[in-house]
């Protein structure tokens, strides 16, 4: 098993930790101030953000093929199609 | 039809397919979850002033608070996954013990939260934005209390010699769930928490 095990390795743990806290502390500071519409643009794409860093990083999916790749994201695509079938469907009774 | 498991005496193939495992029911927790996270954009979409007035009484504090806890929780999970990678199984243990303990501050807190709620009347009946909060919270605590049994477990494993830097998947896999708790908590606090 090759495993990157360097003390790089964990520069960059610690390095999207710090990443991870700033955004919490961004977005929860945002959510103060009243930007209408964009407050949940905002929050949504910031935890996208810190989701992608968590899931890249910390879960090793970078450095995964692309079989575990489509394991992530299929279902994901399923969630939005679920989300935006329902929404249209009680949006437009 | 010769050799139906070739490979699965494999150790690297034996690895991958653990994994692969873990991430087709990371894929049924995506929907599970997902289910919630719908019902919520529904009732959002149709409540909008009922949600930014319920959500205002949640403690972001508090939420704010747990956070910080989850997200250290999955530092010292990867931390302790590169300490075994190096086969180092007392700094996995430890590791592991701190996400442990993150993971019982986390549910505190959210004791401490819900406690607060029923003090001031706000139960999952009240009204359907504190009914989305108690079942999302709740399910999510759920996971955290398993996730807490599962890391224990490899705990246990590795104090019996189980782990060395050649064979540890229980520890990975365990380390992708936990992961993945936190993910889910990444976006419930700006849903629930910071835009209601």
């Amino acid at each position: 098993m090759s495993h990157e095990t360097t003390t790089g390795a964990r520069r960059t743990y610690v390095a999207v930790y710090v990443a991870l806290l700033l955004l919490t502390a961004v977005t929860v500071l945002v959510s103060y101030v009243d930007l209408g519409l964009m407050n949940v643009v905002a929050a949504l794409l910031i935890a996208s953000v810190k989701a992608s860093l968590v899931a890249l990083v910390f879960m090793h999916l970078k450095s995964e093929d692309r079989l575990v790749w489509g394991f992530a994201l299929v279902p994901i695509a399923f969630l939005a199609l679920i989300m935006l079938g329902t929404l249209v469907d009680t949006m437009l009774r | 039809m010769s050799a139906p498991h070739e490979g699965h005496g494999d150790p690297r193939v034996a690895f991958e397919s653990a994994k692969l495992g873990l991430w087709t029911f990371l894929a049924t927790e995506v929907l599970l979850f997902g289910a919630l996270f719908t019902a919520y954009a529904v009732f959002r979409a149709k409540y909008p002033a009922l949600f930014h007035s319920e959500h205002l009484k949640l403690n972001r504090v508090l939420g704010t608070l747990n956070t910080v806890v989850l997200i250290t929780s999955s530092l010292t999970v990867v931390l302790g996954v590169d300490a075994i990678r190096r086969g180092k199984a007392r700094l996995l243990e430890r590791y592991y013990a701190v996400t442990i303990v993150l993971g019982a501050v986390f549910l505190c807190v959210k004791y401490i939260e819900w406690t607060g709620e029923f003090h001031h009347g706000r139960y999952p009946d009240s009204n359907i934005f504190f009914s989305l909060y108690f079942m999302m919270t709740g399910l999510h605590g759920i996971h955290v209390i398993l996730g807490m049994g599962v890391l224990a477990y490899v705990v246990v494993l590795s104090r019996r010699g189980r782990f060395s830097g050649e064979y540890h998947t229980p520890a990975e896999v365990a380390g992708l769930y936990w992961h993945f708790v936190d993910l889910v908590w990444i976006y419930l606090l700006p849903l629930l928490y910071l835009i209601g």
